[in-house]
């Protein structure tokens, strides 16, 4: 094998792990592990995919969830000629037992390449590479170890969140119960297509977003406080003594100049009507400074990468609402969301190029909320208004 | 019949106990060391997490040998991180060492805690995607060979997370990332005349044209389109839609690198990453060219920006300029913004350095 492939052989080199070194023990099992290491090679040889445009696969019932792919070379690699990958919903935060992993492993050693990835870009468990005939078959074995496919197409994806308050002090919203509550909730827009493009959800559990919500959701759904955040000055005063320049690291870097540093006294000050939540000061001394206790998140909308019209961040749409199960309030709005994009909703429009076509008021006034100060930097500058 | 629509499976049945047990009670973290992390609760537990570095795209049989340490060390569970990082969970700790000792026999680094770089972000590429224009695995294997040690130590000064998308269809969110690799067309679509009728709904293509380059053919009896090349930028909106528009090309394709971007709302609010070279060739197997650029970003960003500062709110306070100037890297046309949004990246003031 080494000598077929000496363009992908110098990837095995080096201390980071090798997806090469992956690939070729995944060949000493399945023949289309080691015709893809060929098919790959050829593409490092040429600087070119091999891999053809699209081809429709699914299973029974669904419309997405299945990545057709075939080889542009099928002759020279039979064994990827039809290379389909599988996205596999995961249980929220990322959280396996061993034993629903080497189900996984089974399920996917007997009708796949045995090839994964954990995860996708967007959260789900990649299944890299089966045939069109085993697809069937390993959807049905995968739903009886009680696993189910994600989202692909014109759906709602896999929605994801962080790990939540499994293991983060900081997060104000349970984003793993949420997460899994909306993905239950939504099966059938999860699985069956049938608005203009994709629509995407993604919960963090505090301001500092670990999962890029703000950045890449249609929905994004960031965990927050309304009161003061808490200070334990004890705690505080052993950061000082620890040696952290309380002044310059902290106090300095507060965005909007909420925080004072009395050094005689040694006593953190702050102005909670300044405070933006920005986590910095929370971040630098998780033993001394924490969330409030009036927790919930705040709602944006928008974000998308750049096709088509350019990337555009989500921008508040809720700036504070209390979420708690079953979450009716989130799913009423998503449902009056999806009606009106459905409806005006042009084929690949994400919904923050609808609202910039058609005008942000005209969105709030088809949702039914009502403008207010944190949607917008600042107002309008331009004499250009509809009354 | 076959299920479907059982959804995932509930998280709580993969939940260690002690997170079980301590569920929404965490008071506290810190860093025990590179790629460690110990939280405690109110109710006076611990929780230890080492976190390991993986090659994203893993055979069965490496998942297998994963699962092996967390059933000899963690009850039988893991997680994964948003950036393809394993953790390894456990309230001994005992433990955490006699793990760090088994993920290394295997070949896996522990570290990616701030403030090191983590794992790259990254998509499929040529390993499975048909409308990359470079692969992803690669260049990502050979970053993270020549940054190592920024994995494995905490020596920055602030997070600083790369990612890599192999088109600018950018799945994954590294239009927000410090710095952010890109994979780009620099030449037109090619037409296939005679099949495109076949294959494509022509409204659906002349609609996908951001920049309206794409028109009806001029002779009336052939049902296909033409392109205008001037007013191509390569976006492959088109080949999307339609695979008559086939864009990849070996000569014209490579790789762009962006900067200054992030998610996180701390201090400044979140940040687009912003062109910083506009091109760089396909040179696998290793894409020297990219690994040197992105090297030369990081080592002038550790050596310039102050504590907690993320690579935009540096540059934001020197200036691009100085950035610019201090990285070496030339400014041309290309970076100066012709698209959508444009005239906001125009300076409408007198504010600048030298």
């Amino acid at each position: 094998m080494g000598k077929e492939t000496p363009l992908l052989d110098e990837l095995e080199k080096g201390p980071w792990p090798s997806f090469v070194s992956q690939i070729k023990q995944g060949a000493k099992k399945n023949p289309s592990a080691g015709d893809l290491l060929k098919q790959l090679e050829l593409s490092y040889k040429d600087r070119i995919t091999h891999w053809k445009h699209g081809g429709i696969v699914g299973v029974l019932g669904y419309g997405g969830g299945v990545i057709g792919r075939y080889s542009d070379s099928p002759e020279e690699h039979p064994n990827v000629a039809a290379f389909h990958t599988l996205r596999v919903n995961h249980p929220s935060g990322w959280f396996y037992t061993t034993k629903a992993l080497r189900q996984i492993c089974d399920v996917w050693e007997k009708y796949g390449s045995g090839l994964t990835n954990f995860h996708g870009s967007t959260g789900d468990i990649i299944l890299l590479g089966t045939t069109t005939e085993n697809l069937q078959p390993c959807f049905d074995s995968l739903t009886d170890i009680g696993f189910d496919l994600g989202g692909s197409g014109s759906v709602l994806r896999t929605p994801t969140g962080c790990v939540g308050p499994a293991r983060c002090e900081w997060s104000c919203i349970d984003t793993l119960d949420l997460i899994y509550n909306l993905t239950m909730e939504f099966q059938d827009e999860l699985h069956r297509p049938r608005w203009p493009y994709k629509f995407k959800i993604k919960a963090s559990g505090c301001p500092n977003d670990c999962v890029a919500a703000i950045a890449r959701a249609d929905f994004t759904i960031i965990g927050t406080w309304k009161d003061s955040l808490r200070i334990d000055q004890n705690a505080v005063r052993e950061y000082f003594k620890g040696g952290l320049p309380i002044k310059a690291r902290i106090v300095d870097k507060c965005p909007t100049n909420a925080l004072e540093w009395d050094e005689k006294a040694t006593l953190l000050k702050l102005k909670p009507e300044d405070c933006v939540r920005c986590m910095h000061c929370i971040n630098k001394m998780p033993k001394a400074i924490r969330p409030g206790l009036e927790r919930g998140a705040t709602i944006l909308i928008g974000s998308k990468a750049p096709i088509i019209k350019g990337a555009i961040l989500s921008w508040v749409l809720i700036p504070f609402i209390k979420l708690e199960p079953p979450y009716e309030e989130i799913k009423d709005l998503l449902l009056k969301i999806w009606d009106w994009w459905d409806e005006h909703g042009r084929t690949r429009e994400r919904l923050a190029e609808l609202i910039e076509r058609v005008g942000f008021t005209t969105f709030l006034r088809a949702v039914g909320i009502k403008p207010t100060p944190q949607m917008v930097y600042r107002p309008r500058a331009n004499p250009y208004v509809f009354f | 019949m076959a299920k479907t629509d059982i959804g995932p499976p509930d998280y709580r049945q993969m939940l260690p106990d002690v997170i079980k047990k301590n569920y929404g009670k965490w008071r506290y973290h810190e860093i025990v060391k590179p790629g460690v992390l110990k939280h405690v609760s109110e109710t006076g537990d611990e929780l230890y997490s080492v976190r390991v570095g993986s090659p994203r795209l893993l055979s069965i049989d490496s998942v297998r040998d994963i699962c092996d340490i967390a059933d000899k060390y963690c009850d039988g569970h893991l997680r994964f991180t948003s950036r393809y990082n394993i953790e390894f969970l456990t309230p001994k700790r005992e433990n955490v060492d006699p793990i760090i000792e088994e993920v290394q026999k295997l070949g896996f680094p522990v570290g990616g805690t701030p403030n090191c770089i983590s794992n790259i972000v990254h998509t499929q590429g040529w390993v499975h995607c048909h409308s990359s224009a470079t692969d992803a695995s690669g260049i990502v294997k050979a970053i993270m060979d020549e940054l190592y040690e920024y994995f494995t130590t905490s020596k920055l000064p602030g997070y600083l997370r790369i990612s890599l998308a192999c088109c600018i269809n950018m799945c994954g969110a590294v239009h927000c990332s410090d710095i952010a690799i890109v994979g780009v067309h620099t030449k037109p679509p090619k037409i296939n005349q005679e099949i495109l009728a076949n294959v494509c709904e022509i409204p659906t293509t002349l609609a996908s044209c951001p920049t309206g380059a794409i028109r009806r053919h001029p002779d009336k009896d052939v049902k296909s389109v033409i392109v205008r090349e001037e007013l191509c930028m390569y976006c492959a909106n088109c080949f999307t839609v339609c695979p008559a528009m086939p864009i990849a090309d070996p000569e014209g394709d490579g790789v762009a690198i962006y900067a200054g971007g992030k998610v996180s709302n701390a201090r400044k609010p979140p940040m687009f990453s912003r062109l910083v070279v506009p091109y760089l060739p396909n040179n696998p197997p290793r894409w020297p060219e990219v690994v040197s650029n992105v090297k030369k970003i990081v080592e002038v960003y550790a050596q310039h920006a102050r504590e907690d500062e993320r690579m935009g709110e540096w540059i934001e306070r020197v200036g691009w300029e100085t950035f610019f100037r201090l990285t070496e890297i030339p400014f041309t046309e290309q970076h100066i913004d012709d698209f959508t949004h444009a005239i906001e990246t125009f300076r409408t003031t007198t504010h600048f350095k030298w």
